[in-house]
């Protein structure tokens, strides 16, 4: 069962308009920048895909991968925990403007609520938020004497997701923090391409360092010397 | 009268990140929230070991590594970089906020925009303006066995940052247990205010003009002493 895609464009060539998609990395570590850029690529050529929701725990970076999607304009919808940060200035405008709508969701409930939607669970109970204005209209419930806020799956068509180490088979590991979102994106999308750093037969990875199984996994692509969301921003870098 | 002048004589954020880091209890798992919570770990006592959790997935992380050593996937949720501890481990988001919310961690310490009397925090944003943006605050202050702040006393303007009820949008309700501020130590039980310690040239009547909700006693108030050097 070979998976492999030989190149970017072509592992997100079927990414339609108004898809929902996970995009795994936190901050500038363990984002997909080649298969987000080749996206963008295939948008500027073709004027699809368009009116994308885009899943992430922040809102794009400078001026390259979510933030590049959000100022190309191709994206609809931000669903994301933290989408204020220092040089988020792509996704500010379009917002403040009233271009990008916005489901802001506390980190650990976005993790949760793409967890459950991996693991076939539609509705879990959490303490996070009880009482606040992101619990507004949820069901609550007492447990043991404390409140919680019921939260649904969150689920996607498509997940675009980073390793570090991958076999044909889908079988990956990551490389330090930049595991963050990745493996839970992997279970939860209908569609999971992961781009790895090294790319090797079966039995390549010993199976006791195996972190996201191959069958969360339908294709994946070689990127060997991936760029680095943090370095491009640093250095203002611009796609 | 003692001539103590609240806003010359108050505590730095240093010397508040000091007194705080004194209650971290040898062999705990701690999560220290972004920006001013983080500077605790400087002044972690000696001889106390401690392991600092990141809501991105590390447990076990060190110092900032020296200029030009930054490895880019090795940051904390404040998206600066860390160094590994010896022991240190990586896990995904789901396993990080199971750490948060299963109750794993010892302590949790934030940062405040208000703290009611009834241990409600409000720290995530100050109005309906701007670019909203929440984070991991909401989950933080939900599971650790303890739940500090590190603030000031009162807002730049001077007004009470302790207060009977948050009129700021909600973090959480009832989570917070103790209080370091730049005036004075102060737990949170049964929806009180209790003053352990105050600074020591500060009176009871110019503290409590200062807060906005009574402070209540319970046995002796401290002197709250911190380093002059710091």
């Amino acid at each position: 069962m070979d998976k492999t895609i030989s190149t970017p464009a072509e592992a997100v060539a079927d990414i339609p308009d108004g898809a929902q998609v996970m995009i795994g990395g936190f901050g500038g570590s363990g984002a997909p920048i080649e298969l987000i850029h080749a996206l963008i690529d295939r948008f500027r050529a073709t004027g699809s895909p368009k009116n994308i929701t885009v899943i992430n725990n922040n809102a794009g970076n400078g001026y390259i991968g979510i933030a590049a999607m959000i100022k190309a304009g191709m994206v609809k919808k931000m669903i994301c925990s933290f989408p204020r940060s220092s040089n988020a200035e792509a996704f500010n405008e379009k917002f403040l403007a009233g271009e990008i709508e916005l489901e802001l969701v506390p980190q650990g409930t976005l993790a949760e609520r793409i967890r459950a939607a991996g693991a076939g669970i539609p509705a879990f109970y959490t303490p996070t938020s009880f009482g606040t204005e992101l619990a507004e209209g949820k069901p609550t419930e007492e447990f043991d004497g404390k409140m919680y806020v019921r939260e649904g799956w969150l689920k996607a068509d498509f997940a675009l997701i980073k390793g570090q180490m991958g076999d044909t088979v889908g079988n990956m590991t990551y490389r330090m923090a930049g595991r963050n979102f990745n493996p839970l994106m992997a279970m939860a999308a209908a569609k999971t391409i992961a781009q790895v750093s090294e790319l090797g037969e079966p039995g390549s990875i010993d199976p006791q360092q195996v972190i996201t199984p191959g069958i969360f996994v339908d294709a994946i692509v070689e990127v060997a010397q991936p760029q680095q969301e943090e370095v491009l921003v640093r250095t203002g870098v611009v796609y | 009268m003692s001539d103590f002048n609240i806003m010359e004589d108050k505590l730095s954020n240093a010397q508040i990140a000091w007194r705080a880091a004194q209650d971290i209890e040898d062999g705990s798992y701690v999560n220290l929230g972004i920006g001013f919570p983080e500077m605790i770990a400087k002044f972690q006592p000696e001889g106390r070991d401690v392991t600092y959790h990141t809501e991105n997935g590390v447990l076990g992380f060190g110092k900032a590594p020296a200029e030009g050593e930054e490895d880019w996937d090795l940051i904390n949720a404040g998206k600066k970089a860390i160094t590994l501890n010896p022991g240190a481990s990586f896990f995904h988001h789901a396993d990080s906020f199971s750490m948060v919310r299963g109750g794993h961690l010892d302590l949790a310490v934030l940062g405040a925009y208000q703290v009611a009397q009834n241990g409600d925090l409000a720290n995530w944003r100050v109005g309906s303006k701007g670019v909203p943006a929440v984070g991991g605050a909401m989950d933080l202050v939900h599971g650790a066995k303890r739940v500090a702040v590190v603030t000031d006393h009162v807002t730049k303007d001077g007004g009470p940052k302790l207060v009977e009820s948050c009129t700021f949008p909600l973090t959480g309700v009832g989570c917070v247990t103790r209080v370091y501020t730049s005036l004075a130590v102060i737990d949170i039980e049964g929806g009180k205010f209790i003053l352990r310690e105050k600074l020591p040239g500060l009176s009871m009547e110019a503290l409590q003009a200062v807060t906005g909700a009574t402070l209540h006693t319970e046995g002796d108030v401290l002197d709250l002493i911190v380093p002059q050097d710091l």
